[in-house]
């Protein structure tokens, strides 16, 4: 088992709804997957299952060969090992953005103030954020929000990174810094999952694309495949509705 | 009837150093044990362990249904008895009047405060634990350092006027003869035949210090509502 996240045969259920059906696919290490689909179709919860914030009733997920759903599967420490992005940023609000950035590195990587200071720092200058480092996220666009929360979750030096419709919660002019972003990640081989309706994101930097429909993977191809020619009708009535504006 | 305010003049030493300073201490030392038990019952009533949620919401049921006066009444001659159980003495331990007290306000208020906590950490959306899980933080650490926070900011301004009802109701520790401020007060009044002086005088001490109070709560709030 080599991927870097492996799924296979994830079902979840609310209830009697099942959101997720035998769900079964991978991410390679350094390999760029972008999942998209309508609105409730599994999509989010396929990614929030994938560091075992959702919990899934059937099926099994790796992480680096470790299993998310098993009971004895310590957590928080396989969570600190993979980033994730949410829609709505869930910057702490009582924290400026350095201490958000240097809380996981503190108090669960252990590392020392001024180690944890320095990487904060130099990963908001890397987000292009210097001179907010001691504002409060309530102070900053939410684009820069955004930004601020992809430095946090890099601060934790993750082997992957989970996106949830990271630019959903956008004003459309702010969305590009935000992708931009995401693109350098992805040119200097970050490992990402990337749930997004930015068709123009995937198309200029996924590797691979999942379309999910009524919590079912529909399709799991190659970007060009994927755009070029999608063999599921319900793909194809998807792309002619998100790419014909 | 001739009035005579220099009663006061007389007994301002007393009834501040002696009775004031006890009002005092009582209020902050019930109300710091009482936000720390109280946030403590609220994690427990939240608790998805069964035992522990009907734990906590039996004792907040049950301090809530009493009235304060039997609640101090029942202690002062209970809790003496229950340290001789806890220390396997065949007397009852003495426990004087200040400390019989502290205890009393401090489980009292905690149901209370338990229930403000908990409507706190209920407001805070649950994307933050999400984001605080998705650090490697622990339970431990999402609610100390994320959670518990942004609740206790919140709420300050509601913990802080239930303080200000809570240092109202230290004056019902006359009924255990201690001397809080209305209780010196009232010493003093019956020792001088000076009742309706010494309690306008206390009742206008009190409105004082519960109208500023209340004005610095309302000032914080205006303050808070413009950070967020």
């Amino acid at each position: 088992m080599h991927a870097t996240l492996h799924f296979q045969n994830v079902s979840k259920w609310y209830g009697d709804f099942q959101v997720l059906d035998q769900c079964s696919t991978q991410v390679n290490k350094g390999e760029v997957v972008v999942v998209c689909g309508p609105s409730g179709s599994g999509k989010s919860t396929l990614i929030k299952c994938a560091n075992g914030l959702e919990p899934f009733q059937k099926g099994s997920i790796h992480m680096d060969g470790l299993s998310v759903g098993d009971a004895a599967t310590n957590l928080p420490q396989l969570r600190a090992r993979i980033g994730m992005v949410f829609q709505h940023f869930e910057l702490f609000p009582h924290l400026s953005v350095t201490e958000n950035l240097t809380l996981g590195q503190l108090k669960v990587l252990n590392r020392s103030a001024e180690q944890a200071r320095e990487k904060a720092l130099g990963l908001l200058e890397r987000v292009g954020l210097s001179e907010h480092a001691n504002k409060f996220p309530g102070q900053l666009s939410g684009g820069q929000q955004q930004r601020v929360a992809i430095a946090r979750a890099l601060a934790m030096d993750p082997v992957a990174m989970l996106f949830d419709e990271p630019t959903s919660a956008l004003d459309p002019e702010m969305v590009s810094e935000v992708l931009d972003v995401m693109v350098q990640l992805a040119s200097e081989g970050m490992t990402m999952m990337v749930v997004t309706h930015e068709m123009g994101f995937a198309r200029k930097v996924a590797h691979r694309v999942i379309f999910m429909d009524q919590g079912r993977i529909v399709e799991d191809c190659s970007r060009d495949e994927f755009f070029g020619a999608p063999r599921s009708a319900r793909a194809q009535e998807f792309l002619s509705k998100i790419l014909s504006h | 009837m001739n009035y005579d305010f220099d009663v006061i003049a007389r007994s301002w030493q007393y009834l501040f150093k002696e009775g004031m300073t006890f009002t005092l201490t009582l209020t902050a030392l019930s109300m710091v044990g009482g936000v720390v038990l109280g946030t403590a019952l609220a994690l427990m009533r939240l608790s998805p362990i069964k035992p522990l949620s009907a734990f906590a919401g039996a004792y907040v049921n049950l301090m809530r249904s009493l009235p304060l006066v039997l609640v101090i009444f029942w202690f002062f001659f209970l809790v003496p008895w229950l340290g001789a159980w806890i220390l396997g003495s065949k007397d009852p331990i003495k426990v004087g009047a200040f400390a019989s007290a502290l205890i009393t306000f401090t489980l009292f208020e905690a149901a209370f405060f338990c229930e403000i906590m908990r409507a706190g950490i209920q407001s805070i959306p649950s994307g933050q634990i999400s984001a605080a899980y998705a650090i490697g933080l622990n339970y431990r650490q999402a609610m100390s350092f994320v959670v518990l926070p942004q609740a206790f900011r919140n709420m300050l301004p509601v913990l802080l006027t239930q303080s200000i009802i809570l240092f109202q109701d230290t004056s019902l520790v006359y009924v255990i003869s201690s001397t809080d401020f209305l209780g010196a007060a009232s010493k003093v009044a019956n020792r001088d035949s000076r009742l309706l002086e010494m309690y306008t005088f206390a009742a206008l001490v009190y409105f004082v210090i519960c109208s500023l109070a209340s004005w610095g709560v309302r000032r914080l709030q205006a303050r808070t509502a413009i950070i967020r």
